[in-house]
């Protein structure tokens, strides 16, 4: 399959002995001029690069708390060490967060602390290097800025911070990463990060239509830039085309069908991801956040919902209201923005949708905390409803669930492993090996509980677990849309079900 | 005064201004950094309160590192403890034993709890070197002033140890070099060589505060992901950086 090797599971999880330079290289695609400009920033690598990069880090140190306090206040505790994935997964040193973070760090003391500047040896301090420079680029592109370790940091230390600072440094320089950048490029030019146009996205979702009215003989509407609708509905674009997303998609389109409310997709805001947050600029994140309001002065909708996709919902839920806020002209009796899962959690809680539970029986069913939605927003209105909206949702739709390992799921969480800006064919052994505290925890569910499927919100999560499962001899199929499982459990009005046809055959 | 005293002095004045001058510059870069974004690890408390009480956890015990690490925890956690036990008892070479607060750290309880708190110290900090030497993940991560500081401390707490249990010294003299120091009219500072030792380690200790990993202590406080609320759906959160970014001006 590669030219690695997949870990191997083991019977308890095991914390590896470390091992040096196992992912030393050259980290991932580098952006070219026509992917780096759009975002403005230099084309290639400036000539100045050094001087660029301690003026950049400057910056950022006087206009972030977060990078200013972390960079100080780590005492080396070792707390964070077995915490990331990556190093669960490769053993490499630099994997472990204090020690990823010590690779921005140590630079730091040299310029700008009177130890570092003295005693350089003494306190791991080191100039900036053309060495250091590609170190940065190798290993904090092996960061999925999931926020595990800020959990067990004694001083809240959140390597994601960190990891957003040196990506920004290296945009800064001219070094940026191919994917998350061309990304971003086409999002600005296009409105979502496929670079899927509005005729085409017109066209996928008369297809969906036609779908699910075969299916269920139910005409249910995907409508496309529907002025004066009430809610405009903001979605990962991988909703409209991979899967298992897509089935998630006809699940909201069924939801909002049954719960009688019109609503309507954008063509110029059809993205909910803002891929801005992974190379941690806060002016790209803006403008792709921008994008959802002009869509809804535009539309004139009252309300916004958000689909399933994790990093998106923390910009959604933490971010939104601080880069395109306020959002004083939509209906304020509803959350802004309200995530899917709340809004179908609400129907179900008041018994407005038609449930028939066994046609998930097949199903043995796990959720996987997404590490955005679990580690940096919430639902509903208490803390920690990010993790009980979205199983009440499942287990109002399904009969058979089951928790992995506590140590794995909710605020402790492992990331998917294809996080943060990773999501890219060319990182894929840092995508495998990061998938295997995931990976370890789904196979004892399997093995102990007859797991079949483990759903999840996120549509990067979705799309690693797809591409990494049959690396652990799991089938890719195994990962599902949550509201998949309420697509399959709805009952539409007017809908036939096996049930009803027996019963008529029975009357004749 | 003796070439030593006044050496003691100086040092002490010296350290007491790089001490209070260093830690109030970095609280007040600290205070004054913005925080653009809202970044607290979720879940995170909805109210002030729960703040105050979330922080207030993670400052008395150390929540985070006890979900970490057993050990880490209880070793760090008992030299903090043991810290604050000693430094109490510390108290009464500077408060008059007539005074309110003389009065309360003149009891036996705080004395006694002060004095043998000072074994649990030295066990939490051998307790955290032994990590760092013999655990191959924190071993990677320390470098030569990591061990200096437990060794620094160690030292510290030894000297003062040999002093209480082995070696008496005379503590009236250190009380008038002390109070001295205070009310700016220095006196000779004690000549016994563990008073000088312990003296100058604590003097270099607060030299290398504010300059070093022991911002930590005040860090904590400003630590976005531990002391922000909550509620960015609720209310709009802009730096001032970020003022004039803003687009949504005028934007209906």
């Amino acid at each position: 399959m590669a030219d690695f090797e997949t870990p191997a599971y083991t019977e308890y999880p095991v914390i590896p002995a470390i091992k040096m330079g196992t992912m030393e290289g050259s980290g991932p695609f580098i952006a070219k001029p026509i992917h780096n400009e759009p975002l403005g920033f230099p084309g290639e690598l400036v000539e100045n690069w050094k001087q660029v990069a301690l003026d950049k880090m400057q910056e950022l140190l006087g206009k972030y708390r977060s990078l200013q306090v972390y960079l100080d206040s780590c005492v080396k505790c070792g707390a964070c060490t077995d915490k990331c994935h990556y190093f669960l997964g490769t053993s490499d040193p630099k994997n472990m967060p204090v020690a990823r973070q010590d690779l921005l760090r140590s630079v730091y003391r040299y310029y700008f602390t009177f130890a570092g500047k003295w005693f350089p040896k003494l306190v791991g301090a080191r100039p900036l290097t053309r060495e250091v420079l590609d170190e940065w680029y190798n290993y904090y592109h092996q960061c999925s800025q999931c926020r595990r370790c800020s959990v067990y940091c004694p001083y809240g230390i959140d390597t994601a911070e960190i990891s957003m600072a040196a990506r920004e440094i290296l945009d800064t320089v001219g070094i940026g990463q191919k994917y998350c950048n061309e990304i971003i490029a086409k999002l600005h030019k296009i409105g979502n990060n496929l670079g899927l146009p509005e005729p085409a996205l017109k066209n996928t979702l008369e297809g969906l239509e036609e779908d699910i009215e075969e299916e269920t003989g139910v005409k249910v509407k995907l409508p496309l830039d529907v002025k004066g609708a009430d809610i405009l509905l903001i979605t990962p674009s991988a909703d409209f085309f991979a899967e298992p997303h897509i089935d998630g998609l006809i699940g909201y389109a069924k939801v909002f069908h049954e719960a009688g409310v019109s609503w309507t997709i954008s063509s110029y805001a059809s993205e909910a991801a803002n891929f801005g947050m992974f190379i941690g600029n806060y002016d790209n994140m803006q403008k792709v956040s921008m994008r959802v309001r002009e869509a809804a002065i535009d539309l004139g909708v009252k309300r916004i919902i958000h689909g399933e996709c994790g990093h998106a919902w923390r910009v959604a839920y933490s971010f939104w209201n601080t880069l395109a806020g306020p959002f004083d002209f939509l209906d304020q009796n509803y959350p802004i923005p309200q995530h899917i899962c709340e809004f179908t959690n609400d129907l179900l809680k008041r018994n407005k949708l038609r449930i028939d539970k066994s046609r998930n029986d097949h199903r043995v069913m796990t959720f996987h905390d997404s590490c955005n939605v679990a580690r940096a927003s919430r639902m509903g209105d208490k803390a920690g409803g990010q993790f009980d909206i979205p199983r009440e949702v499942i287990k109002a739709v399904c009969n058979n669930y089951v928790e992995m390992d506590q140590d794995t799921i909710k605020e402790g969480t492992y990331c998917c492993g294809g996080g943060g800006g990773i999501l890219t064919d060319d990182l894929i052994e840092v995508r495998v090996k990061g998938a295997l505290p995931r990976m370890q925890a789904l196979h004892d569910v399997v093995e102990e509980n007859g797991v079949t499927n483990m759903a999840a919100i996120c549509a990067i999560c979705k799309s690693q677990f797809s591409k990494v499962l049959p690396y652990y001899k799991m089938s890719m199929d195994m990962i599902v849309s949550v509201h998949q499982l309420v697509s399959d459990a709805l009952i539409l009005t007017g809908q036939k079900t096996d049930e009803d046809e027996s019963k008529e055959d029975e009357s004749k | 005064m003796s070439f030593l005293s006044f050496t003691y002095v100086i040092m002490f004045y010296a350290a007491s201004l790089v001490l209070f001058i260093g830690l109030g510059r970095k609280i007040y870069q600290y205070a004054k950094t913005p925080a653009p974004l809202k970044i607290p690890t979720m879940p995170a408390p909805l109210t002030n309160t729960g703040v105050i009480m979330r922080m207030g956890r993670e400052v008395v015990f150390f929540e985070s590192l006890f979900k970490a690490n057993k050990w880490t925890w209880i070793f760090g956690w008992l030299f903090h403890v043991s810290l604050v036990l000693v430094f109490l008892r510390h108290l009464r070479y500077v408060f008059p034993q007539d005074s309110i607060i003389g009065a309360v750290i003149g009891l036996e309880l705080i004395q006694s709890f002060g004095k043998y708190a000072s074994y649990t110290m030295v066990i939490g900090l051998l307790g955290l070197l032994g990590r760092r030497i013999f655990v191959d993940r924190v071993r990677y991560i320390s470098s030569p002033s990591d061990y200096l500081m437990l060794l620094l401390i160690i030292g510290i707490a030894a000297t003062g140890m040999l002093m209480v249990f082995v070696s008496h010294v005379d503590i009236m003299q250190l009380r008038a070099f002390v109070v001295g120091l205070f009310i700016l009219q220095p006196v000779a500072v004690p000549t016994e060589l563990l008073i000088l030792i312990h003296l100058a380690l604590v003097a270099i200790l607060m030299f290398i505060f504010p300059i070093s990993k022991l911002l930590h202590a005040p860090g904590v406080f400003f630590s976005p992901s531990r002391n922000q609320k909550d509620n960015s759906r609720e209310q709009r959160h802009i730096a001032d950086w970020a003022v004039p970014l803003d687009k949504t001006r005028g934007n209906k």
